[in-house]
């Protein structure tokens, strides 16, 4: 039977009559989970922010012709020689073309999938951008830009201009933000882009590409898909690659090696394409994870301390409440309540100055060069951080009050009043 | 027979530093309403005994009975319950929660027991305050009073359950003699009054001479 409001009286008297070092144990929860907040809040945010950089780019599956040698070289063909080895010099890759063989039927095939969120036709091609006298080397994509914009996000990355522009330019182009200031051009300027073959094109900018990796704004830049295929003097159907977003990117792996063996073509999945970012993230997820735990296990020993002191100074008010009827476990309720009361107030004010921290970053301004999009830093607002942080607080600050309040329970009165 | 406490051959070691037995064959009683006194020089095992009276030293051999029901044996948690119900305790050193307010402090063990509303406690409080004439300290904090009137505070908390039995270790020791006499007065009114039976250690000759009965100890035997 025990005879809660009593042992709270207690616990709450005591608790305010030191109510300093209640403050500071308190305050050890508090800032253990406050950091514990801040620091998973910001964290995965700018993990998130990183991996959107990457993933946003990076189709979930990409379909292309993939230039590499035979997996079956002639030789194999040969019954006459099999008993024998087999040295073969000088391999080169097989013949083919860039363009995807039956591209418009595999995009409708595409479209009718119900895996399929969207596939986007591209076509690539190499070719120089023409400034004066100088040449610069880059690439040039063709896309269905309406398409894309549906499907990517490729929109936040134009700095400048609409992507409607683009649609209703015939020879619009969506120059990369290096190229535009390498070669000092803005929007309504003019570009004069010459292929492989020596086949010179003027272009219209109607906007700025940043994707914010330099390497592919020095060097990439949009247009319409017809526009690529009239530079290069193909038909229709020639498109050099497709990009897939899945519903569910999960599948991506699985989806592409069916996508491969039925068309006979190269398909890689995200997972593939971006495997060390996944690897980046675990390991900053552990470091966050890491440093937390640390923090509150400080404010766990914080809390035992003072409460081993409590116990010390209380000593004869344990014997006397246990000389009075009060029984070993009501003795522990008493400090145990005490250190609860501790991790609840500590843990609630704790998430509140992490909220409040989170919140003050997600304000701080960050401006770069290589993240338009970006003006502030990426903070990640969710719930479960807020859920964990609690728990771990009671967690802590139960063993921390548990074993101090274990001492107490087994405090022999007799001994103390005795005062031998 | 009308007795309040009753043990039978009680023994009891100290095993540390070295086996030493303290207590021998301690075989007595106390009828209800008595007024009995332990006297006896220092090292002679009374204050042992009177813990083991008290059920909080349970480490000992024989059997206690208190209101005629064997004690002896039971566990920590009915103990407590027993001893909050039945048993009020004066300590030589008054021992008040110094946190809290005195009437607090009377009202502490009856809140514990539950067995009344906060109202009748309060009041129950007052009324043990007001017998021992320290009403008009009930709101003060129980460490800016003097000694006597500590003292006086730890008897209204031992009675505020109404016990069977009320025990003393050195009640009177700590305190000076007009003070002392006040304590005596209060037990012997207790007595006659409300026929409480009351059970004190003391080494005060002229305390003990006052009460129904000394209960003489040597070398942890009960010699008269």
């Amino acid at each position: 039977m025990t005879n809660w409001p009593v042992i709270l009286n207690i616990a709450k008297t005591h608790l305010l009559t030191k109510f300093k070092s209640t403050l500071t144990a308190a305050l050890g929860v508090t800032f253990g989970i406050a950091s514990y907040i801040t620091l998973v809040s910001f964290m995965t945010g700018l993990n998130t922010m990183l991996d959107d950089l990457i993933l946003n780019q990076t189709p979930h599956v990409h379909l292309y012709n993939e230039i590499k040698p035979t997996a079956k070289q002639p030789v194999a063909l040969y019954d006459d020689v099999q008993q024998s080895f087999q040295f073969i010099h000088s391999v080169k890759p097989k013949q083919n073309q860039k363009k995807i063989h039956n591209a418009l039927p595999i995009l409708n095939y595409l479209k009718e999938d119900k895996n399929v969120k969207g596939a986007t036709p591209q076509a690539r091609a190499q070719i120089f951008y023409i400034s004066g006298s100088n040449e610069l080397g880059g690439n040039l994509i063709g896309v269905d830009i309406m398409e894309e914009v549906k499907l990517s996000n490729i929109s936040d990355y134009i700095v400048n201009g609409k992507p409607e522009d683009l649609k209703n330019s015939d020879s619009g182009i969506l120059l990369g933000a290096g190229l535009a200031e390498k070669m000092s051009l803005k929007i309504g300027d003019r570009v004069q882009v010459s292929t492989v073959k020596g086949d010179l094109f003027p272009l219209k900018i109607v906007g700025i590409y940043q994707s914010g990796i330099a390497d592919i704004d020095n060097s990439q830049s949009f247009v319409n898909l017809k526009t690529v295929q009239r530079i290069l003097g193909e038909t229709q159907n020639y498109i050099t690659d497709i990009n897939i977003k899945l519903n569910v990117i999960e599948n991506a792996p699985v989806y592409s090696k069916k996508l491969s063996s039925l068309f006979s073509i190269t398909a890689t999945s995200v997972n593939e394409a971006n495997a060390q970012f996944e690897t980046g993230t675990n390991i900053r997820n552990l470091i966050t994870y890491a440093v937390s735990i640390t923090l509150l296990i400080v404010a766990g020993f914080g809390i035992y301390n003072i409460l081993n002191m409590l116990i010390y100074e209380k000593m004869k008010d344990i014997a006397i409440l246990k000389a009075t009827g009060f029984s070993g476990k009501d003795v522990q309720l008493i400090f145990m309540s005490q250190a609860m009361i501790i991790g609840i107030v500590g843990g609630l004010l704790g998430l509140v100055l992490g909220f409040i921290f989170s919140v003050l970053i997600d304000h701080a301004s960050f401006k770069t060069e290589a993240l338009p999009t970006i003006d502030t830093y990426p903070v990640s607002f969710s719930i479960s951080y807020y859920v964990i942080g609690i728990v771990f607080a009671l967690i802590s600050t139960f063993i921390a009050g548990y074993l101090p309040s274990n001492k107490a329970r087994k405090i022999d009165p007799v001994k103390i009043i005795r005062g031998t | 027979m009308n007795l309040v406490l009753e043990t039978k051959n009680i023994n009891k070691h100290f095993l540390k530093p070295k086996d030493f037995h303290v207590l021998k064959d301690i075989s007595f009683s106390v009828k209800k309403g008595e007024f009995a006194s332990i006297m006896g020089k220092s090292g002679s095992g009374k204050s042992t005994l009177l813990y083991i009276l008290s059920t909080m030293d349970t480490e000992y051999t024989g059997s206690l009975y208190l209101n005629n029901e064997l004690i002896t044996g039971k566990n920590h948690q009915e103990l407590s319950r027993i001893r909050n119900k039945y048993v009020g305790f004066v300590f030589q050193f008054h021992y008040l929660l110094s946190e809290f307010s005195v009437l607090e402090n009377v009202m502490l063990p009856a809140k514990k027991l539950a067995e009344k509303s906060h109202q009748e406690i309060e009041f129950l409080a007052m009324e043990k305050l007001k017998m021992l004439d320290i009403d008009k300290l009930a709101l003060q904090r129980a460490s800016r009073i003097s000694g006597g009137e500590k003292q006086r505070v730890a008897i209204a908390r031992a009675l505020i359950n109404n016990p069977i039995i009320l025990m003393g270790d050195e009640p009177t020791g700590n305190l000076d003699s007009r003070n002392a006499d006040n304590v005596f007065n209060i037990f012997k009114q207790l007595k006659e009054e409300q026929g409480l039976s009351l059970l004190i250690v003391t080494h005060d000759e002229d305390f003990a001479k006052k009460t129904d009965r000394i209960i003489q100890m040597e070398d942890g035997r009960i010699v008269s």
